[in-house]
């Protein structure tokens, strides 16, 4: 049974499977530094002070710029946040303080569910809510479907940071005759406030880069706008339509800004991962 | 057949905490060596040393030699996986895999070592199934039942019987029955009388009744050093060192 | 007061998600009063006469997912194998945090990406050396734009990478020291211990987490839509262009001149929502039977 043969064939199939799985790590992080590359390579051209303060210029032009697109993100985002922060946390902290009660089962299972339904489906559905209702487009709209899509995560990480906090913690509040209400918000919620905002964090990267629920919902738009009730022109939904176009200079333009979105989301991803070790998949 | 295993100047560390201090002893073949003491002794640290699976923990290390049948598990030829075939092992909690039939469990290491055929294979499943009492109740079911389907007392005998398929030289045995009922544990300690016939078995216990049954040679560990180490008879009844004597007594630990 | 204002906001989810469902089947009832099952075995798409028939895009999105998996799964199941139990410690973190990375991109700059480098690199380098190897298949046939159902598999592959090896990873995290343990203590080089003390056990978590890559690569809707040739057609080789679900939804969604094509859109947009549901809960339950639900791992998507 002890045989070289044998040994030497155990130790080649442990070093051949080695070699696999180390160049699969390489395989999968080649286009990862490709895309990162060729963004740098080909944004960087066409990013200066015009492209963020500027608008798009006519067809054909040179110049211009995406500063209504990145304008019109944040107002969506801020829309979006408005819905998503309180519905998530607030979510959050029912399911991790009545925790035993059979609704809180169906919210967790429901906010799940939510978040694996693909976002051009929220499109539609906000579209049938919002849009169709109104007779228009509207930031409103972008902000109703994003929000949507920022409360599965901020409720999930909202509950996991709550269950974290040591019951001695609750306990000592409520020895000294604080009502459980009182007790969530000022004493457990502070504790955990560091988490919750990672969550927030984490959910608005993630939603600040999504653009199938904002093609029929914000719709885009060439010009500036504020008004919430107008389509408003996002960062990614110029991507994409520079992206597709036929000219070169609004390939550029989408190149420069695809750096910019990703430079943000990446950069708020990367933060925190590195603070807090919470990543993007474990407990978002 | 069993051999003997001498241990020279062993040491052992987790990171900066040094849980083993040059320990030498020289474990007889065809014997029961039982390592007793408090909890951590380094009793479970030791019996790990001696089959290399101490140096699976991030940040551990050895140094020293112990040499198993002359040649030291250590030493510039040997290999961890080689010097794991040859030594068996069984721990503390039963870990049968619970994807695979008894039948598999048993086998799982004759395939690792290349052995295909069927005849020899089941020769052996058999064979280290009577060695280990478990062969009567299994056998029907050998390849029906999952490994994780059997009581406590039964997946331990099973692992037992896992070690014993590819004839090790020394069986490892790491508080195998403090996890099971006393009627588990009770054939356990017999199986270990019968085992010592043909391998050569080292069980860490923290139940000196237990090393008072069934061990020829025991060895009492405190606070990471070997205290004593002598026959049973002599170590239970007329101790050498006073903290022996204190531990035996019930006087700590 | 309090209890009422959380308990409104959690009934708030519920709400919404059974909005989304209303609004789906409220806007796809013309559709579905028109045509019935055959909807989805029918191929013609013409908005004009207004005939439907979402038969291309089911294809498309299966042939197109599938693809990703087949390119995907090895790829992240070695690099979860290879960051658990091969990697050295120091390497954990960085390797897991990059492959994480690559899930934070956007889907639109991942089809950016794909029309100008991807693309060229297919036509160029790719599909010539696949028709002339494996030609003969049929699958590798026709003309090499660099679009088409190959263009859009290799992207979503990418894609779904970090998601099958992200939960892959919790999943051989989850299994216990021992088995391990068990594997060495027989001799077992380390390959064989990851095989039989770590894979075997995991089996069942490790398709579940295939399945939510599925589920992620069923609903993928920018990157699909900027390199699949967007056309309703049906073909056995892998270099003719295609469409996919969310992919119509996506082009043609805000094109809809009539009730009745708005509405056969949103039905293929409730095809969708029906299947991903379907994906999610199965690959859900798997990855849940290896880790008993520890609330990390149900959060996997």
């Amino acid at each position: 049974m002890r045989n070289k043969a044998n040994h030497l064939r155990r130790n080649l199939a442990d070093a051949i499977a080695t070699s696999a799985a180390a160049l699969a790590v390489i395989v999968v992080l080649v286009p990862l530094a490709a895309i990162f590359i060729y963004l740098v390579i080909k944004g960087i051209g066409s990013l200066n002070w015009a492209f963020l303060t500027h608008t798009p210029a006519p067809v054909g032009e040179q110049g211009g710029g995406m500063a209504n697109a990145i304008a019109g993100s944040f107002m969506i985002l801020g829309l979006a946040s408005l819905i998503g922060v309180p519905l998530g946390i607030g979510a959050g902290v029912y399911v991790a303080e009545y925790g035993r009660s059979w609704l809180s089962k169906y919210i967790r299972f429901t906010a799940d569910v939510l978040n694996g339904v693909p976002s051009i489906v929220i499109g539609i559905a906000v579209y049938g809510l919002v849009v169709m209702r109104q007779g228009h487009f509207s930031a409103l709209a972008g902000g109703v479907a994003l929000g949507i899509m920022m409360i599965p995560t901020i409720c999930r990480t909202t509950e996991e940071i709550l269950l974290m906090v040591p019951r001695s913690v609750r306990e000592a509040a409520y020895g000294l005759g604080i009502p459980q209400w009182r007790c969530t918000v000022s004493v457990t919620l502070r504790t955990a406030i560091s988490g919750v905002i990672t969550g927030i964090m984490l959910a608005f990267a993630r939603v600040a880069g999504e653009t199938a629920p904002l093609l029929f919902t914000a719709f885009g738009n060439q010009f500036w706008n504020w008004n919430p009730n107008q389509p408003t022109a996002a960062l990614p939904l110029q991507i994409f339509t520079y992206a597709i176009s036929p000219f070169e200079e609004w390939h550029q333009q989408a190149w420069a800004g695809a750096l910019v979105l990703v430079a943000l989301i990446v950069g708020t991803v990367t933060l925190v991962r590195v603070v807090t070790r919470r990543g993007m998949f474990r407990g978002a | 057949m069993g051999v003997g295993i001498d241990v020279r100047g062993l040491r052992a560390w987790f990171g900066k905490f040094e849980a083993l201090h040059d320990i030498s002893m020289h474990i007889r073949p065809n014997c029961a060596t039982a390592i007793i003491g408090p909890s951590g002794c380094g009793k479970s640290t030791f019996i790990r040393c001696l089959n290399r699976m101490h140096e699976t923990v991030p940040d551990a290390g050895v140094s020293g030699q112990v040499l198993v049948g002359q040649r030291d598990i250590y030493g510039n030829g040997s290999s961890a996986v080689e010097v794991r075939r040859r030594i068996g092992m069984v721990f503390q909690k039963p870990n049968p895999f619970p994807t695979m039939s008894i039948y598999d469990n048993v086998a799982a290491g004759l395939k690792l070592n290349g052995v295909r055929n069927r005849r020899l294979v089941d020769e052996a499943v058999e064979r280290s199934l009577r060695s280990s009492a478990l062969w009567d109740e299994v056998k029907d079911v050998l390849k029906k039942k999952s490994g994780a389907s059997l009581s406590g007392g039964q997946q331990q005998r099973l692992c037992i019987a896992r070690a014993l398929a590819v004839e090790p030289e020394v069986l490892l045995m790491d508080e195998p029955a403090s996890a099971l009922d006393p009627i588990s544990t009770s054939k356990i300690e017999e199986l270990i009388f019968s085992l010592k016939e043909h391998y050569t078995v080292v069980i860490v216990t923290h139940n000196m009744q237990q090393a008072a049954r069934v061990a020829d040679y025991t060895g009492f560990f405190l606070l990471g050093s070997l205290i004593e180490y002598d026959e049973t008879k002599k170590i239970f009844t007329t101790p050498g060192d006073k903290r022996t004597e204190d531990y035996i007594t019930g006087r700590f630990g | 007061m309090f209890h009422g204002i959380v308990l409104l906001c959690a009934i708030s989810v519920l709400a919404i998600l059974g909005l989304i469902v209303y609004e789906l089947i409220q806007n796809s009832k013309l559709s579905i009063d028109a045509f019935g099952w055959k909807f989805f075995t029918r191929s013609v798409w013409d908005p004009v006469l207004g005939e439907f028939g979402a038969l291309p895009f089911v294809y498309g999105t299966l042939v197109s997912s599938f693809l990703a998996l087949v390119l995907a799964v090895p790829a992240a199941v070695g690099v979860a194998v290879f960051i658990t139990d091969m990697a050295p410690r120091f390497l954990r973190f960085p390797l897991s945090f990059l492959v994480e990375l690559l899930a934070a991109i956007p889907s639109v700059i991942y089809g950016l990406w794909a029309i100008f480098v991807l693309s060229p690199l297919l036509r160029e380098y790719v599909q010539p050396w696949l028709a002339k190897t494996f030609g003969w298949t049929g699958l590798f046939t026709g003309p090499q734009y660099g679009f088409g159902m190959l263009a859009a598999g290799v992207i979503l592959a990418i894609m779904i990478v970090p998601i099958i090896s992200s939960v892959t990873r919790e999943i051989m995290e989850a299994v216990p020291r021992h088995q391990r343990e068990a594997a060495l203590a027989l001799g077992a080089t380390r390959w064989e211990m990851i095989r039989i003390g770590v894979l075997r056990n995991a089996r069942a978590g490790i398709f579940g987490a295939v399945i939510l890559g599925l589920g992620r690569a069923i609903g993928e809707t920018m990157a699909v839509t900027m390199v699949i040739g967007n056309r309703p057609e049906i073909a056995k080789s892998l270099f003719a262009p295609g469409y996919t679900m969310a992919s119509v939804i996506a082009n043609e969604f805000s094109e809809a001149t009539d009730d009745l094509y708005l509405s056969a859109l949103v039905e293929v947009g409730l095809a969708l929502l029906v299947v991903t549901l379907l994906v999610n809960t199965l690959a859900r339950l798997l990855v849940w039977s290896v880790t008993r639900g520890t609330p990390a791992a149900s959060h996997a998507q």
